[in-house]
């Protein structure tokens, strides 16, 4: 067990050099951070200053060691839009994403395992054929077009639901939380259903063939011949297996959830770390591009590891070691 | 929808989302002290009005602070925290300051504060786009009395007024051990301006509230939320849905559809930006984009010729664009500024469409077969700008030349135009303050790092007779001496086709019906520019 731990933790300082420095060359071939904040009124001397102080003077081999040298002692920089250490401002925007994701994958997961559950047991009832159609629809929709769609609908038409925003907050240990909130949760409705929808397509996907798998194999009779009954069976053996894949797929996609929701997030106006980088991009801020991926890196590390581990508890016979 | 169930849904949605507005029939109406949401399409990066030259950071600049000198509507100067203004002699401006006013926290507003707030420009650290070239014409700042101050020039300088309009000025006492942190928090941004800072949450809103004791006269609103919904489709849908009062940026598809609702109104106005096509002037040789039918290099650089350059900007149909790709929301143009700007030429129009004429001038300058151009344009900058340069394409190609349309993101696109590597390019420029020597100078003025001139003259165009011209102007004190000036260089680059301009857009706000708005020629988005209509 430490040692499959500690493997894994070299293997993340590695992947986060080399995704640093991947980020550092792709941002210098793209272009010119300068050229993109500067006032377009601001003649050569200030272009000039604004280059140097942002330390882009430097050859790019020693702005990359300054950097890995500041991030040594914990500073990933400044970014050069806001002035603020890019952590700070990752971690403003960090409770706003991490709720809207994880209320996205609750969603996902309450909507679709019964269904999924339901299309498994009974495939050719009408209702089932309906919910596998129902899937396709929530997994092939673009997204922004489902978000624009409930924003007419639900706020514009009906009016219903607020169209864009986090609404009231709640602060707890210094960050702000929505959930907790009756008119934060009423902001939220809209953008995590929009982010789930292609989430329970995939779980009602999942789950329905690992049923109908589970259901012909051997334990299965057997538990029947055994004269369990049918409740047992299904919610104690078989869903115990199909959970497995289930896990996995959405540990992977809870990752890919929080790090690019980037287009429901502008879509509702919702300030969170997808608004964050995507405008960061766009303005080649560089050092809020290197934080960012560098923390969301280190999330898919910790996914992964937490997905690995609750193989563990869900299938006894997986033990960790021999997976090396 | 009838207009009765659209309010009940309006009325559903505010009292949803707990939003006090005043909305006509409905009880928050009545409230004494209504509050205003208004949403912008651009995102603020900060409150420290010296920190980053951003025109959406100095809208919210211009809520919380005042400069010396103001700017109306039309950008032209109005007094601000200064009464009155003179050059005493010529290297000596004198400003008379505002007395009886105070900033937010309590503290008078004086010439120290002024002395201050010039000495803290230049050194904002880690600026990416400081305002130091506001100050750096000033050698020498002194105060003569509580109210008055002179600013010294080592050479005459009309410009003076206009350069200070863009410098906020702040609270010595507040802002002396200041940073750019302690703005954002609020903190340190306290102005004199008619809004108060409540609240800033980065990225996301700006709560403000009136500030009773603005000189200007107390505000209508009491507070103020200033959200940033960089979505056109979701800022448009904000408003349908009751949500905000008040949006900028209106995307011009949305345009006939906000007309015909009958619980909104637009507020709109001829704006200062440009929208133009650059040249590659630099190279004698062959320049990269251009090459003749069979795809080999032309040389020398077919743009080196006056009529080519000609062929060019009379091949295209501006009335066609302003109509059909703009929607109606750009006025073409033949020079840099609106009509009733300083230095604008009056019947110097937008040239008439003419094809066939391109045709004859290119063939007299030996392209009787035309040749092949690739048009680059931005597709994230300019409203519809890849759609305007595919319209234009098609025009060249209607006049002979196979162009060849390239648009691509502004953070890649504007690396390559400043590094000179295209040949033909579609770019905008917005002037500050209604003045045409910030073209002039900016765009066409040759390149002179020791003038800080033609920083965005990314074609390298050169032309001594007009630099001599603008050069004149700069030291002109005279203003109808200058305005001659600056008119005669206009019209000399415009000849010249030193650049090719297309339109200047209109600028479109969009609010509920029931507010009323003072649309501003320089696309800033500020509270203090809405009142309740009259009724």
């Amino acid at each position: 067990m430490t040692v499959f731990l500690l493997r894994r933790l070299l293997q993340a300082v590695g992947v986060v050099l080399a995704m640093t420095l991947l980020v550092f060359l792709g941002v210098f071939a793209v272009g010119d951070p300068v050229e993109i904040l500067i006032s377009p009124e601001a003649d050569q001397l200030e272009r000039e200053r604004a280059i140097r102080e942002l330390g882009l003077d430097l050859p790019l081999w020693r702005q990359y060691l300054v950097f890995l040298g500041n991030a040594l002692q914990g500073d990933l920089g400044r970014s050069f839009v806001f002035n603020e250490p890019a952590l700070q401002l990752i971690y403003q925007r960090m409770p706003a994403t991490l709720e809207l994701a994880l209320g996205a994958t609750l969603l996902a997961l309450l909507i679709g395992l019964p269904l999924g559950l339901y299309a498994g047991l009974r495939p050719n009832a009408f209702g089932s054929r309906a919910i596998m159609a129902g899937s396709i629809l929530g997994f092939s929709l673009p997204t922004f077009w489902v978000g624009l769609m409930l924003i007419m609908v639900f706020a514009v038409q009906l009016g219903w639901l607020p169209s864009t925003g986090r609404g009231e907050t709640v602060t707890i240990l210094g960050m702000r939380w929505s959930f907790l909130t009756w008119d934060g949760l009423l902001h939220m409705a809209m953008p995590m259903f929009s982010l789930s929808l292609s989430r329970i397509g995939l779980v009602i996907r999942l789950t329905r063939s690992g049923v109908r798998e589970n259901m012909v194999m051997d334990y299965v009779k057997f538990a029947r011949a055994k004269g369990l009954s049918p409740n047992r069976i299904v919610f104690v053996h078989v869903f115990r297996n199909i959970l497995i894949p289930v896990v996995t797929v959405m540990g992977l996609e809870l990752g890919g959830t929080i790090a690019f929701s980037v287009v429901t997030e502008s879509v509702f106006a919702w300030p969170g770390m997808g608004k964050l980088i995507i405008d960061s991009i766009n303005v080649l801020d560089r050092p809020v591009i290197v934080a960012y991926l560098m923390l969301i890196v280190l999330m898919f590390i910790v996914i992964n590891l937490l997905v690995d581990l609750s193989y563990s508890v869900l299938d006894p016979r997986v033990r960790l070691e021999s997976r090396e | 929808m009838g207009k009765f169930m659209a309010r009940i849904h309006l009325a559903a949605a505010l009292a949803v989302c707990g939003v006090a507005s005043l909305l006509p029939g409905t009880a928050a109406a009545q409230a004494p002290a209504p509050s205003l949401t208004m949403a912008v399409g651009a995102p603020i990066t900060s409150l420290d009005p010296h920190y980053h030259q951003l025109s959406p950071n100095n809208a919210v600049a211009d809520m919380i602070f005042n400069s010396l000198v103001n700017r109306d509507a039309r950008d032209r100067d109005i007094p601000g925290l200064a009464v009155s203004w003179r050059a005493v002699d010529p290297l000596t401006w004198e400003f008379k300051l505002r007395e009886g006013v105070t900033f937010h926290n309590g503290n008078a507003f004086t010439a120290e504060d002024v002395a201050f707030t010039l000495n803290r420009v230049p050194r904002v650290p880690n600026s990416p786009s400081s305002f130091a070239l506001y100050t750096r014409p000033i050698i020498g700042v002194e105060i003569v009395d509580a109210h008055t101050i002179r600013l010294k020039t080592a050479t005459p300088y009309p410009l003076m007024p206009t350069d200070i309009s863009n410098l906020r000025i702040i609270d010595k006492e507040t802002a002396e051990n200041a940073t750019t942190e302690d703005f954002n928090a609020g903190r340190a941004a306290q102005g004199t301006g008619p809004w108060r800072v409540v609240e800033h949450r980065n990225g996301d809103r700006i709560e403000f509230a009136g500030n009773q004791n603005y000189w200007g006269g107390a505000p209508p609103f009491a507070r103020v939320t200033y959200r940033m919904i960089t979505n056109d489709a979701a800022r448009t849908a904000a408003l349908l849905a009751g949500d905000v009062d008040f949006i900028d940026q209106v995307p011009t598809a949305d345009l006939a559809r906000l007309r015909r609702e009958q619980r909104i109104t637009l507020s709109e106005t001829i704006g200062q930006r440009i929208i133009f096509l650059g040249l590659d002037h630099s190279r004698t040789g062959a320049t990269p984009f251009i090459t003749d039918n069979d795809g080999k290099p032309i040389e020398p650089n077919p743009l080196k010729d006056v009529r080519v350059r000609r062929a060019l900007t009379i091949a295209i149909d501006r009335h066609a664009i302003a109509e059909r790709v703009m929607e109606g929301a750009a006025t073409p143009s033949g020079q840099f500024l609106p009509a009733g700007s300083f230095g604008y030429v009056p019947g110097l129009e937008a040239p008439r469409a003419n094809p066939d004429e391109a045709r004859r001038l290119l063939a007299e300058a030996g392209f009787p077969n035309g040749f092949r151009i690739t048009l680059n344009s931005p597709n994230d900058r300019y409203i519809n700008d890849a759609r305007i340069a595919q319209a234009i394409g098609q025009m060249w190609t209607r006049a002979g030349l196979r162009t060849q349309v390239e648009a691509q993101t502004w953070s890649t696109f504007v690396g390559r135009a400043a590094r000179t590597e295209l040949s033909a390019w579609l770019i905008g420029w917005g002037s500050s303050g209604s003045e045409a020597s910030n073209p002039l100078r900016n765009l066409v003025a040759t390149i002179s790092r020791e003038k800080g001139w033609g920083a965005s003259n990314r074609g390298h165009y050169s032309n001594p007779a007009m630099d001599a011209l603008v050069t004149s102007a700069m030291v002109e004190l005279d203003d109808a001496k200058r305005e001659a000036l600056l008119r005669e260089a206009t019209q000399m680059a415009m000849d010249d086709v030193g650049i090719i301009p297309l339109h200047i857009q209109t600028n479109i706000w969009a609010m509920r019906r029931g507010l009323q708005h003072q649309a501003r020629a320089d696309e800033l988005t500020r509270a203090q520019d809405i009142r309740p209509a009259a009724r």
